[in-house]
């Protein structure tokens, strides 16, 4: 190639190169997402048809073609079957006290974490409370099982402490609800901090030392600058979870619970889990999830709604 | 001037006091088990050990790596976390590419974003997801594990949010140089968000590795266990003591047990200094928009 076309490129040859450059190519990029594409299809739509067995008595060898249609007969029983509204309840009452502890708690702890002027402490102890998130519930549950013995270090503890008789917790209705919020909120609350800290972080400093000069306090100023900033993104996070209200964490309560405490324990999840997989009883078992699913869906497109409507969110 | 009065001062150290205690409590239930591996088992049955090993040994870990199925168990979950973070991360970066396009470039993109989403609301759950992989035959198979969870569409999207922040710039100019999106993709955008691509790579790492249900419905043969699952076996449905305390027997495996769930654990130990240096990071690039 000599100087001369350089200077002068070929008006021919410049439009070929465009037309094989990347402004004109979209097949390519259709190529690139069609990997994704079709694992998405097999793995996450072809199993939403595999829901018309909720309204059928799904036999495995008919399949779902041959399987005879029952109509709305497992979502009626399902609806009047009293264990099914327990379990219902028990996800509800699991779900809304850990949105709120999850909420109010590290709220807390990422005001007082933001006072701390010592940065290698600062950083030290994000360090240690973010770690339990990282850990699977079978570990975490390992620990607890083994903790939360009648003979483990934390009934040693109160007992020696407080004098107070071995309390069964995972054993006792009432404690294994107490267990699972609370060990939920060991697991999360470091890591929910962050989302809090990054929004501190974005409070313009001018508004402290404008109320410094006027003589505010720490006090003063954490009610009227920090916590006024914080609510948006306070609002944001507690209308997203609303969506996750039927919830309650499937692989946390399967790795506590126990046949002892059903009545308290059980969630709609496990229940699922344990009528399909471990009774065969395929349809009814979809016809629960299907139920649950639909009600999650409203519930998540309502919550994108208002977050939309209150704060400005948007996912993407 | 705050800093200076007497009783912010008092308060600061009241502060730095308490949250120091929390986070120390936070961990001592992971100590705790830690000093009861590394206990004889007599005095760790006995619940002699709370914060320092009583009769120091290896003994438990010992027994652990002797167990052929733990150690089958082992190699499947360093199979699938390797393979599935792989593809995982092939599949998901390469179609983020083409989603982080305008639609001025790539027309369809809003179609296939919401394609993706939907599944993000709404799923067929678990019995028809399990009798998918009844009906492809893919019972007791390793890509079972794998293929399910392979597409991430929050993973999806946090790529997707990074390439958008790469400068338009560089493309442009590959593209008048002749470049097509294949090109561009390997030598501008990877090289570029290698930050990101760690961090979710990391992210699904763990997700792999700490993955225990799927092992129990899809795996049959006890052998093919991946590790998690083999573990939620052995400590979770293996614990009597949430039925009966009286048990003698199971309280033996005490050692046996923290040395597994630390064995366990143990990847995810040391790859979290990695981790939470860029999860906080991961966490504000998925955040911040446009």
């Amino acid at each position: 190639m000599d100087s001369n076309t350089l200077l002068q490129p070929n008006p021919k040859a410049a439009r070929k190169s465009k037309r094989n450059s990347g402004y004109k190519q979209p097949w390519m990029l259709h190529l690139m997402v069609l990997p994704a594409v079709l694992l998405v299809f097999i793995f996450s739509y072809l199993p939403m048809s595999g829901l018309l067995m909720a309204f059928q008595d799904y036999k495995a060898g008919l399949g779902i073609s041959g399987s005879p249609w029952v109509g709305l007969k497992h979502f009626r029983y399902m609806l009047e079957n009293e264990y099914f509204l327990q379990i219902t309840w028990n996800t509800l009452f699991f779900a809304c006290s850990k949105i709120i502890m999850n909420l109010v708690i590290p709220f807390i702890f990422a005001l007082l974490l933001n006072e701390v002027r010592n940065m290698g402490l600062k950083r030290s102890i994000q360090t240690l409370v973010y770690l339990p998130h990282f850990l699977s519930w079978v570990t975490l549950s390992g620990i607890l099982i083994d903790v939360l013995a009648q003979t483990g270090l934390v009934n040693q503890f109160l007992s020696s402490v407080f004098g107070i008789k071995p309390i069964f917790f995972l054993g006792d209705g009432f404690w294994f609800r107490f267990t699972i919020i609370f060990s939920d909120v060991w697991k999360e609350f470091g890591f929910n901090t962050i989302i809090i800290l990054a929004a501190l972080a974005g409070i313009n400093p001018a508004l402290y030392e404008a109320a410094e000069v006027d003589g505010a306090n720490r006090i003063k100023q954490t009610m009227h600058i920090t916590i006024p900033a914080l609510i948006p993104i306070l609002i944001v996070v507690a209308t997203l979870a609303l969506g996750n209200v039927l919830n309650a964490n499937f692989d946390q309560v399967f790795n506590l619970y126990s046949p002892l405490i059903y009545q308290q324990g059980d969630i709609i999840d496990t229940f699922v889990y344990r009528e399909g997989l471990l009774s065969g009883q395929f349809s009814f078992a979809t016809a629960v999830g299907f139920f649950k699913s639909l009600i999650s869906l409203i519930l998540i497109v309502i919550s994108y709604r208002l977050a939309y409507k209150f704060a400005g969110y948007r996912i993407f | 001037m705050y800093h200076k009065t007497v009783s912010y001062r008092l308060f600061s150290i009241f502060n730095n006091v308490l949250l120091t205690v929390i986070s120390i409590v936070c961990l001592l239930p992971l100590y705790h088990l830690l000093m009861v591996s590394l206990s004889s088992s007599a005095p760790a049955n006995a619940g002699l050990v709370t914060f320092w090993p009583v009769g120091f040994t290896f003994e438990a870990y010992a027994k652990t790596f002797e167990n052929a199925n733990f150690l089958s168990s082992l190699w499947v979950s360093v199979q699938r976390t390797v393979l599935g973070t792989v593809l995982a991360m092939v599949i998901n970066a390469v179609a983020a590419y083409a989603l982080s396009k305008d639609t001025r470039v790539f027309r369809a993109r809003n179609i296939y974003l919401w394609y993706f989403v939907v599944t993000m609301l709404f799923s067929g759950g678990l019995i028809p997801g399990y009798i998918l992989i009844l009906k492809l035959g893919l019972m007791n198979t390793l890509m079972a594990l794998i293929l399910p969870v392979t597409v991430s569409v929050y993973n999806l999207i946090l790529l997707l949010n990074f390439f958008r922040t790469v400068p338009k710039e560089l493309e442009e100019a590959a593209f008048i140089d002749g470049a097509n999106h294949l090109r561009s993709f390997v030598s501008i955008y990877l090289p570029i968000s290698m930050p990101a691509i760690a961090t979710i790579s990391l992210f699904t790492m763990v997700m792999h590795w700490n993955a225990y249900f799927d092992g129990l419905i899809y795996i049959k043969e006890s052998m093919d266990l991946p590790l998690a699952s083999f573990l939620q076996t052995v400590i979770v449905q293996a614990d009597m003591t949430k039925f009966d305390p009286s048990i003698v027997a199971n309280k033996s495996q005490r050692t046996l047990r923290a040395s597994q769930i630390f064995i366990g654990a143990l990847p995810i130990l040391l790859v979290y200094p990695i981790l939470q240096r860029y999860f906080v990071k991961g966490i504000v690039i998925g955040a911040v928009k446009e």
